[in-house]
């Protein structure tokens, strides 16, 4: 468990931002899940939970999700369920229990850029920036190789809400670390391919989505096996973790098949 | 600091460490139905609700809870015996110790989602773990307490 000298419930991102700023060992505090389980030795925890940073807001296409939005709240909320055939729903479901996704937050997930991250697998399928109080906005894949620079992410704004889409996760025992998780999406010939928890970051294959293109599912599975890296970790090696990709995609393509068009 | 929490509608106007936990709170205050676990969010033993949300007070920071209003076992009790009964009646629970957490995630299910599905019931109280009863049982417990509309 962490220790903090002192605790700031911030009311106003500038003032959160500076203080932040202010020691080296300043951290902010979001859902607290993560955060909770690490020694660190902080100064000031900067609490941003008073900022009205947990709205989501629909707008056409489009959906902004502010930081300290629940993961709960993605499953519960109607703009999200109906946002790409609910991908975001879907992909949460399986994290923890619901009184965890009950604190979790959108922006702790997204910041952390874990490689077993369900959310950023689905995020990455679909177009997705990512808005920060000092570097301002980017999109995630750029934002998922920057270097971590202290900052406050107030919110994601992703775009692709008529993309017809499919997430599937495989673990070896409900709400484990996944062992692989799997996104697809397409709109018009558009198709977007992304596996993580392999176990590093997720990351899309753009040959299988090349592939997917013209109709050659064997061929996009193949390139998914060929073209990722995979690792081994204690919950899977990484020939299982290979052969399962594979599978995965193939199991995402039917289920987004079986889910009819929403374009 | 100085925070102001409700706990089952009786407000404790109270000096905190920075970094107390709201479960340290909550046990320091006398409601010791909340209970230590993993303590590493990820076996829903410390359960309770704030603002009716049924959270993981294990990784809830004491000071955020400032101004907002928690319930615990304790605080609803009465409704708590009925299913507790109904639990006992059906063989689901054994040596009680996951009970609190999962008492406070049942009556949370029943306020969230009336009527609902076994598969619904069943992943909302995914993050509820038990060493003993093998979860069968409770299921059933849960399902009939919910069916049959005990208050
Ligand atoms: C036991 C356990 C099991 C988990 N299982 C899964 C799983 O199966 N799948 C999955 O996808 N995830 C899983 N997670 C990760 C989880 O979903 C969250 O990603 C994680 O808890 C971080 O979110 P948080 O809101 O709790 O952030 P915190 O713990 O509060 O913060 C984490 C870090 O991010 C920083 N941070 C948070 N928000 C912001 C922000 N807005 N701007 C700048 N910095 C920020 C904090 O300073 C801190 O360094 C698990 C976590 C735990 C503890
Ligand atoms: S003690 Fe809080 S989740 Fe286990
Ligand atoms: S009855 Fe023993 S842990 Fe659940």
């Amino acid at each position: 468990m962490f220790t903090a000298k002192t605790y700031l419930l911030a009311s106003s991102l500038e003032e959160a931002y500076d203080a932040l700023q202010k020691n080296k060992t300043n951290t902010l505090v979001a859902g607290c899940c993560w955060l909770k389980m690490t020694r660190k030795r902080i100064w000031t925890a900067v609490d941003i939970s008073r900022l009205g940073l947990d709205s989501i807001v629909p707008d056409g296409d489009t959906l902004q999700i502010g930081a300290m939005a629940s993961l709960h709240s993605l499953e519960t909320d109607p703009a999200v369920k109906g946002f790409a055939g609910g991908i975001l729903s879907e992909a949460v479901r399986r994290i923890v229990g619901v009184q965890f996704r009950n604190c979790a937050t959108v922006g702790g997930c997204v910041w952390m850029r874990a490689g077993f991250s369900d959310l950023l697998t689905a995020l990455l399928a679909l177009d997705t920036t990512v808005c920060l109080y000092h570097a301002g906005q980017m999109p995630l894949d750029e934002f998922l190789t920057s270097p971590v620079k202290k900052d406050i992410l107030t919110h994601i704004i992703v775009r692709g809400g008529q993309r017809r889409a499919a997430y599937v996760s495989m673990r070896l025992t409900e709400t484990d670390f996944p062992v692989l998780t799997a996104a697809v999406s397409l709109l018009g010939e558009d198709w977007r391919v992304v596996l993580g928890a392999r176990p590093g970051l997720a990351a899309r294959c753009e040959r299988a989505e090349n592939a997917l293109g013209t109709g050659d599912r064997d061929a996009a599975i193949q390139a998914v096996r060929d073209d990722l890296r995979y690792g081994g970790n204690l919950r899977a090696s990484e020939a299982y973790r290979r052969q399962v990709a594979g599978v995965l995609l193939a199991r995402a393509v039917e289920k987004l098949a079986g889910e009819g068009a929403a374009e | 600091m100085k925070v102001k929490i409700k706990v089952n509608g009786k407000l404790f106007d109270k000096h905190i460490p920075n970094d107390m936990m709201l479960i340290d709170f909550l046990r320091k205050y006398g409601f010791y139905s909340v209970k230590r676990g993993c303590e590493s969010s990820n076996c829903g033993l410390c359960t309770v609700w704030v603002d009716q949300k049924p959270v993981l007070s294990c990784s809830y920071p004491a000071a955020r809870a400032d101004g907002h209003e928690v319930t615990t076992l304790e605080g609803v009790l009465p409704e708590a015996e009925v299913f507790g009964r109904v639990m006992a009646s059906m063989g689901a629970e054994q040596c009680g110790f996951c009970s609190p957490g999962f008492v406070m995630a049942v009556l949370a299910l029943k306020r969230e989602i009336p009527n609902p599905t076994e598969e619904q019931a069943r992943e909302y109280l995914a993050g509820n773990l038990c060493r003993c009863s093998g979860y069968a049982s409770q299921m059933k417990a849960v399902m009939q307490y919910l069916k049959e509309g005990y208050q």
